[in-house]
């Protein structure tokens, strides 16, 4: 294999796990731009829905795609809940108690995984198959296209959703005011709901769609939900588009770094990233600093 | 206010103090030296989140470090552990100095994130860095301590040890909290901006706390690895930081005996229940959920309203005192 075919091959696996920390800083994002709250457990959602499909697939044999749009309801109902039963009933809450809430509740769903699962690796197959294609020397798992294509069809309809509809119209405005937003009739608590719910889901599909290359077993939330704030963090909390880039960048990054200099130091580098960003340039690549300042986080 | 506390210092000294005589299984004596431990590194996590009303995410890591670099000065270079404790402390007060000192100066929560990031890069390099630390199968041989010729090899003479430097530790947070900085950190956890018109140096008070509560860990730290006196990464991990704001939570934030007490029942709570042991993850998740959402004064305030109002059933007239 040449250098040439090597670095590509990295690229390739970079973007591909590079999409789900780009799902999982969306999450934060929409959780983010409508309450100010950083969900630190959005990292379980996705460890629940790759779960919740592996078990449903291999244990009950349903069919991949039942499997599929069940394991994102289950997970969006659990994320409803989450919001519904501990972050809704606080009346005026500190970000303090937020974060120390939006801490337990992962540690929660993190316990109830392995009270139902066990300490276990599970397993998922691929969606179509193993077969690698040959991309100019760099061979290409058809579950790595899955992940890409999947992902972009769920940017595309998160920016229709909230283009083109009224309630992530609603939303958008609840972001960018809250006052103003029930002023004029928006109900705050109804979209912030929704804000968990949409993240929710989200996150769960990229657990779905991760657990073919990655597998899945209860511990993996934390650092995903790490490396995902990563990216949220160097695209700029609340930018959506932002996060995107940022998450690709890292997965790649991470991937040529553990592939050219040393994989020991894996884990290590998303984060290093993410501190020199808090050091640097805390309101991240896009970002723009007179945006953060406003922000209450 | 701080009479209070230190009459129940002085009552918590004695406890300490006699405990030993009446018990003669080496294992509940050993418990209770962890709970030690780890009280000192509650406390300090406390002053942070009680008082300074910022949250640290990775104090498992600065632990770690002063675990780790006392076990390395000590194993590798032959220092004697006391100035290896120090040296460790002032290292690990320093690297906190540098996460702190861009983070705390951003309105916010940024510390929470650094220090959650900063936490697992350290979980990283104790794995990696196999030369100097062992890896993930650790290292071991770390001596006891040595001080004015007693070498602190058993159990007993290990727990007056670590529960006199808790008890030093104790009296120092009092008095940080009683003190021009405790006031001016309570304002500021009320409101910052208010703090800050007022001509407090919100972010330098910040700085200091978090500093302080790192070496704290440190210390902690350090006593750990000499009575352990083998380390390995898997102590020092997220999963731990968690424990720790979680024990300080239940315990109660606003407190330093809440602090104590939180360590204590946490710690010791898997020891006794099986139920507990093998589902530590979701008893610990629970215990947070309810007790920030129906308890946030923690153990330690719901005691204290207990007494307030046990006290008011036999001094009717007694003045109501202000909620904090």
């Amino acid at each position: 294999m040449t250098l040439g075919s090597q670095i590509l091959q990295y690229v390739i696996s970079g973007i591909s796990v590079g999409s789900i920390y780009a799902l999982v800083a969306l999450g934060f994002n929409i959780i983010y731009n409508t309450t100010g709250i950083i969900n630190f457990a959005q990292g379980e959602f996705v460890m629940l829905g790759g779960m919740i499909a592996a078990s449903l697939v291999g244990i009950f044999s349903v069919p991949l795609p039942v499997a599929f749009l069940l394991a994102v309801l289950i997970v969006t109902a659990a994320g409803a809940l989450f919001e519904r039963l501990a972050i809704q009933p606080l009346k005026n809450p500190s970000v303090l108690v937020l974060i120390i809430i939006t801490i337990a509740g992962s540690i929660l769903f993190k316990g109830i995984a392995m009270f139902i699962w066990g300490k276990q690796t599970y397993f998922l197959r691929s969606f179509s198959g193993d077969i690698p294609i040959n991309i100019f020397g760099a061979t290409v798992l058809p579950q790595t296209i899955w992940i890409l294509g999947i992902t972009a069809v769920v940017v595309v309809l998160l920016n229709v959703f909230f283009n083109f509809t009224l309630i992530g119209k609603a939303m958008r405005a609840v972001s960018s005011n809250r006052m103003a937003a029930s002023l004029v009739g928006i109900n705050v608590k109804k979209m912030v709901l929704f804000s968990f719910a949409l993240s929710a889901a989200i996150g769960a599909v990229g657990g779905v769609i991760i657990t073919p290359i990655a597998l899945m077993d209860y511990e993996r939330g934390a650092m995903l939900a790490l490396k995902g704030f990563a990216a949220a963090v160097l695209g700029g909390i609340g930018n959506f588009h932002g996060a995107i880039v940022a998450g690709l960048l890292l997965g790649v990054l991470e991937a040529l770094g553990s592939g050219l200099i040393s994989s020991h130091y894996k884990d290590a580098l998303a984060l290093m990233i993410l501190l020199l960003v808090l050091f640097l340039k805390p309101s991240g690549m896009f970002g723009s600093a007179q945006v953060s300042k406003l922000k209450e986080f | 206010m701080i009479r209070n506390n230190y009459i129940g210092l002085l009552f918590l000294s004695v406890v300490m103090a006699v405990i030993p005589l009446f018990i003669s299984n080496v294992y509940y004596l050993s418990i209770l030296i962890f709970i030690g431990i780890y009280s000192l590194i509650t406390i300090g996590l406390s002053l942070l989140m009680g008082y300074a009303g910022q949250i640290s995410l990775g104090h498992a890591a600065f632990f770690g470090l002063g675990a780790y670099a006392s076990g390395i000065l000590t194993t590798r270079l032959n220092i004697a552990p006391i100035p290896a404790a120090i040296v460790a402390c002032l290292f690990t007060g320093l690297v906190a100095f540098l996460i702190a000192v861009p983070t705390l100066r951003l309105r916010g929560h940024y510390l929470a994130m650094a220090t959650l990031g900063f936490g697992q890069i350290i979980y990283v390099v104790f794995n990696a860095w196999i030369k100097l630390t062992g890896g993930p199968s650790g290292f071991g041989d770390i001596p006891r301590i040595r001080l004015a010729g007693i070498c602190f090899d058993s159990d007993f003479k290990y727990f007056y040890l670590v529960w006199s430097v808790v008890l030093v530790g104790f009296l120092l947070a009092i008095h940080i909290v009683h003190s021009r900085i405790g006031r001016a950190l309570r304002a500021l956890h009320s409101s910052e901006e208010a703090a800050g018109t007022l001509g407090i140096n919100t972010s330098r008070y910040k700085i200091e706390i978090f500093v302080v509560s790192t070496m704290y860990a440190s210390i902690a730290g350090s006593l750990y690895a000499h009575f352990v006196t083998f380390l390995s990464p898997e102590s020092f991990g997220i999963s731990f930081s968690i424990l720790l704001v979680t024990m300080v939570v239940f315990g109660g934030r606003f407190s330093v005996w809440g602090a104590i007490l939180g360590a204590a029942v946490l710690f010791s709570l898997p020891e006794y229940l099986r139920v507990a042991r093998d589902y530590d993850v979701l008893i610990y998740g629970v215990v947070l959920l309810l007790v920030v959402m129906f308890l946030p004064g923690g153990l330690a305030g719901w005691l204290d309203g207990m007494a307030r109002r046990i006290s008011l059933l036999f001094i009717s007239r007694a003045p109501k005192r202000m909620k904090c």
